[in-house]
């Protein structure tokens, strides 16, 4: 029997595999000349980030959150109405400490529901952050939505231009996943991991179900809260429309389409939602369908995400096969 | 010394009674075996004491310490590990991981989990482990690609990384080949031997149970009606007669 060797992540090889990480993610700002092009290169370093978040969630803890664009807006909106009363280097963090929070939450309901019914859960808790954003227009202008939202300037450095706020998107985006693929390699990882597999067994081992499954939802939500404050600068106007149903349902499809459980397959699956509409807009009215055929095909063929090219891919060049990079 | 009991333990599945009200100890160091026919109500009692179930009525006590409202986590933590009928595993990982997992969370507090990366310790104690119960040449297989019977001594791999002073088998021989069993049996010998723990000892095979336990517990329909040695066991009416019927 052929068995192909696997390859090692050692501390050599993680250091230059992020230093390429972070050069594709700042790239854009010095390569693209095409705005349209660099705003989606933006657009996709913050979806990565939002499905990051719902990947640790549902990859890795193996619970359903369907409030991904919820936490986004409760992280935009912290961004958009306080960057100018305080700054944005307190808003951001704020964002996601409040996500984090509501996150933590909205965690408690999977301490007693499973699958479909978690799914209804959040979805309902989604359509509430919806409708509050709407209807509370004195705090946050209802369907009018907050204008002018400014980038940040941090002292003699200026955000303001598209490829500096680029490369502070792309920054916040690797020191995020940075610490996402710490916390999966710890112990915390392999308790996640577990709980997915085999929560009575889990719990059979003295796993926490209660804390680790509340620390999932915080912390994903926390990447949605923090995302969706680097999303309002970039956009300069937001309104409640942005953070409904379907924009959860996107991230649901970006950390399926791009691998569930796989620490790469948020940015797979992020690119692919990202940029195939784009690819796609040549054929006009059609271009939708053709997207959805296109995720429909990748599923079928490949039932573990996207991530199964890349992992073919490595092989095929290297002979050996895809480093693991969580446990 | 006693180090558990249970004290009129039972439990109510809607209408049935699956406990009726079950009184169990067992001394330090001792091998106790559980029998009964189907649905007499072992692995409920198993589940109980464990804390997979909330009994309806009745107390249980580890060491002297009331567990009865004990979540499983909690109980793991107070030292007594359990295996399953079928093994429970975490099939998308590895043999190592499945190891590691099973001792992580008796050490540290939560945020020491997050910062401690190496583990050689807890990897040297899992690999002769896995070595005891040879099977350490799969330690980097996926759970999910193991023989049953592998999966069976994983499964008590598992409950032995944490050190449990109390360990409850839940038909260990169970869908296993003659020659693993024997092999499995000579296993618990041996842990018992040189480790010390008391063990509560779930089995159909009445010959494994007589040879291997110094004393017998017999449930029927929920109640416990005989206790003694296996050949006060092997010669009660009731046990004849709640096996072979009349």
């Amino acid at each position: 029997m052929n068995t192909v060797k696997a390859s090692k992540v050692t501390p050599l090889r993680a250091s230059i595999g992020w230093l390429c990480l972070l050069g594709i993610f700042v790239l854009p700002a010095f390569s693209v000349s095409s705005q349209y092009i660099l705003y989606l290169a933006s657009l996709t370093c913050i979806y990565t980030l939002t499905a990051a978040g719902l990947n640790l969630i549902l990859g890795y803890a193996g619970q359903i959150s369907l409030a991904q664009a919820a936490f986004m807006g409760i992280g935009a909106y912290t961004v958009a109405l306080l960057s100018t009363k305080l700054s944005f280097w307190v808003a951001l963090p704020l964002g996601g400490g409040i996500a984090f929070v509501l996150g933590l939450v909205l965690g408690f309901p999977s301490l007693k529901v499973k699958h479909h019914y978690l799914a209804m859960i959040t979805l309902g808790f989604n359509i509430i952050v919806y409708l509050i954003l709407m209807n509370e227009q004195e705090i946050t202008g209802g369907s009018y939505g907050v204008f002018n939202i400014p980038r940040p300037k941090a002292g003699p450095i200026d955000f303001t231009s598209n490829e500096s706020y680029h490369i502070l998107i792309a920054l916040v985006t690797c020191f995020i996943m940075l610490l996402t693929y710490w916390t999966l390699n710890s112990q915390w990882g392999r308790a996640f991991k577990g709980i997915r597999e085999n929560e009575l067994r889990a719990e059979m081992l003295g796993v926490s179900l209660r804390n680790y499954k509340l620390l999932a939802f915080a912390i994903g939500s926390a990447f949605a809260g923090i995302a969706g404050g680097l999303l309002a600068p970039l956009l300069g106007y937001i309104d409640p429309t942005i953070f409904n149903l379907g924009f959860s349902f996107q991230f649901l499809l970006m950390v399926i389409v791009g691998g569930s459980g796989r620490f790469e397959g948020p940015f797979i699956g992020a690119i692919i939602i990202t940029i195939f509409p784009e690819i796609f807009r040549v054929a006009e009215r059609l271009y939708f369908v053709i997207f959805a055929l296109a995720a429909m095909l990748i599923l079928i063929f490949m039932p573990k995400g996207a991530v199964t090219l890349w992992d073919w891919l490595f092989q095929t060049i290297t002979g050996r096969e895809a480093p693991k990079l969580t446990k | 010394m006693k180090i558990l009991e249970t004290s009129g333990l039972k439990k109510f599945f809607y209408r049935l009674q699956a406990l009726k009200g079950v009184d169990l100890h067992v001394e330090e160091g001792e091998l106790v075996g559980l029998i009964g026919p189907n649905g007499s109500g072992k692995t409920t009692l198993f589940d109980c004491i464990t804390g997979i179930l909330k009994p309806s009525g009745g107390k249980v006590y580890f060491k002297d310490k009331d567990i009865t409202n004990f979540k499983p986590d909690g109980s793991y933590k107070m030292g007594i590990g359990r295996t399953f009928q079928l093994a429970q595993l975490f099939p998308e990982m590895t043999v190592m991981e499945n190891m590691l997992l099973a001792i992580q969370e008796s050490q540290g507090s939560m945020l020491n989990r997050l910062f401690r990366i190496r583990e050689d310790d807890n990897r040297n104690k899992a690999l002769s482990l896995l070595e005891f119960l040879k099977i350490g040449h799969v330690r980097d297989e996926f759970a999910k690609n193991l023989s049953y019977g592998q999966q069976k001594l994983l499964d008590l791999g598992m409950v032995l990384m944490a050190d449990p002073e109390l360990i409850l088998l839940d038909e260990p021989l169970a869908g296993v080949n003659r020659s693993l069993a024997v092999e499995i049996v000579e296993r618990i010998r041996e842990l018992r031997k040189n480790c010390g723990c008391t063990f509560i000892i779930i089995e159909h095979d009445m010959k494994v149970v007589m040879d291997l336990c110094e004393r017998i517990v017999v449930l029927d329909y929920g109640e416990k009606i005989a206790e003694g040695t296996p050949e006060q066991i092997q010669n009660n009416e009731k046990v004849l007669s709640a096996y072979f019927g009349g």
